[in-house]
């Protein structure tokens, strides 16, 4: 697929038709690639990468990349594609000055799964699409691919790409059967105070670095509430644990009937707190009370928080149903 | 006259109600001097769709031990459809709320019309006392803000 | 040299605990990272090689109340909120954070001093442990630290069934002498051994040969003006991340909280990276993520040698590697700067 990947934005590039190419680039370890843009073939056959260890979702990129003079080529899995549709729904995205081109993805590798199986001091990493092969700096092992992946490609939602310009390899389908919503339901079955301890727990471990926000397809304000001194909500280093509940509460919020799922802001956390969570937890309540919807996968259809009907529930569900007392 | 002293937890509460219909209806309450507790604070919004999370979030930092929203009953919006957005927004910001662990009982959504004295004053009476019974908001409090 | 069976580092850990609070790294379930904890009866250290979050939270925490301002009427007061610190103890430093602190105390030390600082720093005894399973992103070694031979008020080792304590200051002397009682004299044959070995592991680090040659002042502008700073940043999520980690960095804002009744003045970490770090009247000066990109890494590799006799403001801990989004760090900076000169 790299190789083929490679050629397609060579001949782009040579033709005139893309003026640069977002894709991944190669670092020290197999494991610690960046995302990075390309102008030139030799810098493509030097640095450029697409295997099982390419996690980073390039889409938000665009919103940058879109702005420069002539057309960019970006490479986009299929859940890429859902937060890329989502920001042209959203107008970010200069639609005309983009060539897509859709890639395939049967689940990625990710480090910090596999470093928390006990591995330290990886030095090389690959996958053949079953097995993994880690080297250490004290023996080599491997694994199978399944136990090295993380849970949002466990539980990919599709392996279907929902825009593109052109597709390489085999198109996938929606993955209907996922279970992406049993640790919510299992959340949601603790008694308030379980859950409430849960939280505390996880989110008492923020630094507050931005990365979760910054990462993420969906928070693509111009000003974030949380940067503006005027906002009254300006917090630049969580004080207490209310500032810690608010920023996690207002960010989840805020990406609310917008968040595709596509889980980089808890790849990203560095102190490992599950936000994929918080944001999963709306889409649930979503499906539930509004009806089936999954941001990004169809462009004309109004999001859930900029709609209603007039039968829909009261607030006081809420007291009404769910979890124990 | 005597001021009695007691220990007794007062809890303080916002409310956020819409110009148009509930503040109306807070008036009313008013003239028609039905009794409803001091501890309530009203804060005036054009339209209760105005209110967004964090004024919910940012009452509770600022000492509020409850929250409760009031607007024009669904369908009566006077700029329409506001109040069916609140409707969805707040149905999502209580239930995450919940998820959190923190407790449902401290926010409420309610619609109360300009002619609904009775019942705003009911509402609140009924909201003051369930939040009473939970006692101090500890679970979204920010100890900065508490009072010395 | 003294020495205490491993099995009753539980003993000196109470010992320690009963006279003032002790920290140690504990495993946390929830994160799969070690992070620093007040130990109490129960409380085991932790194997893994580092914690998440860096030792420096002990000495500038990321935030910190500095002042409270009331207002009655046109009279404002001013009170120090600070109270009297209270001694304590950080067990299991490793040689890369303890370097953090040499590197610390040259700016808040200096003057005008941090008084917040340095009454944390005065109350603090740091027991540093040589590490023996060093990772593929340690890389402090091309800073001149021997993670073998750890500073600190006292060095540890761990070597077989032993702990190993040296004292290397007055503080790590009075530390020792207040739990002599559990300690035996003892030779330091197990930890030069125990050295020899782990040394040959740091001659396989994959960034042991990182080349830090062109990073001087002389070659300033040069490596200002370089043409690789765009595309290095390109990818730059402009998340604080990789300075929250470091145990170095210590840029910090100043701000004003309205608690609704009076004023907390506070401080707490800020980030380069952010786009209102340094903020004028006029705005930011760097413009671009490219120049807070740049401004990170000058400031480790050039502008701060600049100023404190070439000690580099990097102790390749090795954090950013592993907590980048975008997986850019120090490490890709130096050799792509590096090929460049």
């Amino acid at each position: 697929m790299q190789s083929e990947m490679i050629k397609r934005a060579k001949e782009l590039l040579a033709s005139g038709e893309v003026a640069r190419v977002v894709g991944w680039k190669a670092g020290e370890f197999d494991y610690d690639i960046t995302p990075g843009v390309f102008t030139t073939a030799e810098e493509l056959d030097s640095a450029f990468l697409y295997n099982d260890l390419c996690e980073a979702n390039l889409s938000k990129y665009m919103i940058a990349q879109s702005r420069k003079e002539g057309k960019t080529l970006v490479f986009l899995k299929p859940c890429d594609t859902y937060s890329f549709s989502q920001l042209l729904k959203e107008h970010r995205i200069l639609r005309e000055n983009v060539y897509v081109i859709g890639v395939p993805c049967d689940g990625k590798v990710d480090v910090d799964t596999v470093k928390a199986t006990g591995l330290t001091g990886i030095c090389s990493m690959t996958s053949d699409g079953e097995t993994v092969t880690v080297k250490t700096l004290y023996g080599d092992s491997t694994m199978s691919k399944a136990d090295a992946m993380s849970e949002r490609c466990i539980n990919c939602k599709s392996k279907k790409h929902v825009v593109y310009d052109e597709l390489l390899g085999e198109e996938g389908d929606v993955v209907a059967d996922n279970h992406r919503f049993d640790m919510v339901e299992k959340i949601e079955a603790m008694t308030p105070d379980e859950r409430f301890e849960f939280w505390r727990n996880e989110l008492s471990r923020c630094i507050r670095c931005n990365a979760c926000r910054n990462v993420c397809p969906a928070c693509s304000c111009e000003k974030c509430v949380f940067d503006n001194e005027q906002s009254g909500a300006f917090n630049k280093g969580a004080s207490d644990s209310f500032e810690e509940n608010m920023f996690h509460i207002i960010r989840a919020f805020h990406v609310a009937g917008r968040c595709t799922d596509c889980g980089e802001c808890s790849r990203v956390c560095p102190q490992n707190i599950p936000l994929h969570l918080l944001n999963r937890k709306f889409i649930k309540d979503i499906n539930e009370l509004y009806g089936e919807y999954q941001a990004g996968e169809n462009a004309d259809e109004r999001a859930p928080l900029n709609t209603f009907t007039t039968e829909d529930v009261e607030p006081s569900i809420v007291y009404e149903r769910g979890g124990k007392q | 006259m005597q001021v009695k002293e007691t220990n007794e937890f007062k809890p303080k509460i916002v409310a956020f109600c819409c110009n148009w219909c509930s503040y109306a209806g807070a008036d009313l309450a008013g003239t028609n001097r039905l009794q409803y507790p001091a501890d309530v604070k009203i804060i005036r919004v054009p339209c209760s769709c105005r209110v967004n999370p964090m004024f919910i979030l940012r009452a509770f930092q600022r000492g509020a031990d409850g929250v409760i929203l009031c607007g024009c009953h669904p369908g009566d919006c006077h700029y329409t459809t506001g109040n069916y957005y609140t409707r969805r927004r707040m149905t999502l910001l209580f239930s995450m709320l919940d998820y959190l662990g923190i407790e449902k009982e401290r926010t409420r959504v309610e619609w109360v019309s300009a002619a609904e004295g009775a019942k705003f004053a009911a509402t609140m009476n009924d909201f003051v006392a369930t939040v009473t019974k939970l006692g101090e908001n500890k679970r979204l409090e920010d100890l900065r803000c508490k009072a010395k | 040299m003294f020495t205490l069976p491993v099995s009753k580092l539980n003993d000196l850990f109470a010992a320690v605990a009963s006279t003032r609070k002790l920290y140690l790294p504990v495993d946390d379930e929830a994160s799969g990272h070690a992070e620093y904890k007040v130990w109490h009866e129960g409380v085991t250290l932790s194997n893994a090689l580092n914690t998440a979050r860096s030792a420096k939270d002990f000495f500038f925490p990321q935030t910190e109340n500095l002042v409270d301002f009331k207002m009655e009427g046109k009279t404002i007061e001013v009170i120090d909120t600070r109270t009297e610190s209270e001694d304590f103890v950080v067990f299991g430093v490793r040689a890369c954070d303890a370097r953090s602190f040499d590197i610390l105390d040259r700016v808040f030390l200096a003057e005008p001093v941090d008084s917040y600082y340095k009454n944390r720093r005065e109350h603090g005894v740091i027991v540093t442990l040589a590490c023996t399973r060093p990772e593929e992103t340690c890389f402090c070694t091309v800073f001149g630290i021997d993670p073998t031979n750890p500073a600190g008020d006292v060095s540890g080792w761990i070597a077989g069934e032993n702990l190993y304590l040296s004292a290397n200051t007055e503080k790590g002397e009075a530390f020792l002498s207040s739990v002599s009682k559990l300690l035996a004299e003892s030779d330091d044959e197990a930890v030069k051994a125990q050295q020899a070995e782990v040394k040959e592991i740091l001659k396989k680090l994959p960034l042991g040969s990182l080349d830090l040659t062109p990073f001087k002042p002389e070659n300033l502008l040069k490596l200002f003006d370089s043409k690789r700073w765009k595309d290095l940043s390109e990818a730059c999520l402009g998340c604080g991340s990789c300075t929250f980690v470091c145990p170095t960095c210590q840029c910090y804002d100043i701000r004003d909280f309205d608690t609704g009744h009076g004023i907390k003045r506070y401080r707490c970490w800020d980030s380069c990276m952010y786009s209102d770090f340094t903020r004028m009247a006029h705005g930011n000066p760097r413009l671009t993520q490219v120049e807070r990109f740049r401004q990170r890494f000058m400031h480790k590799l050039v502008y701060y040698p600049s100023n404190n006799e070439g000690i580099y403001s990097c102790v390749g801990c090795g954090r950013c590697l592993a907590k980048c989004p975008i997986s850019m760090n120090i490490a890709k900076v130096i050799k792509a700067l590096g090929e460049e000169a």
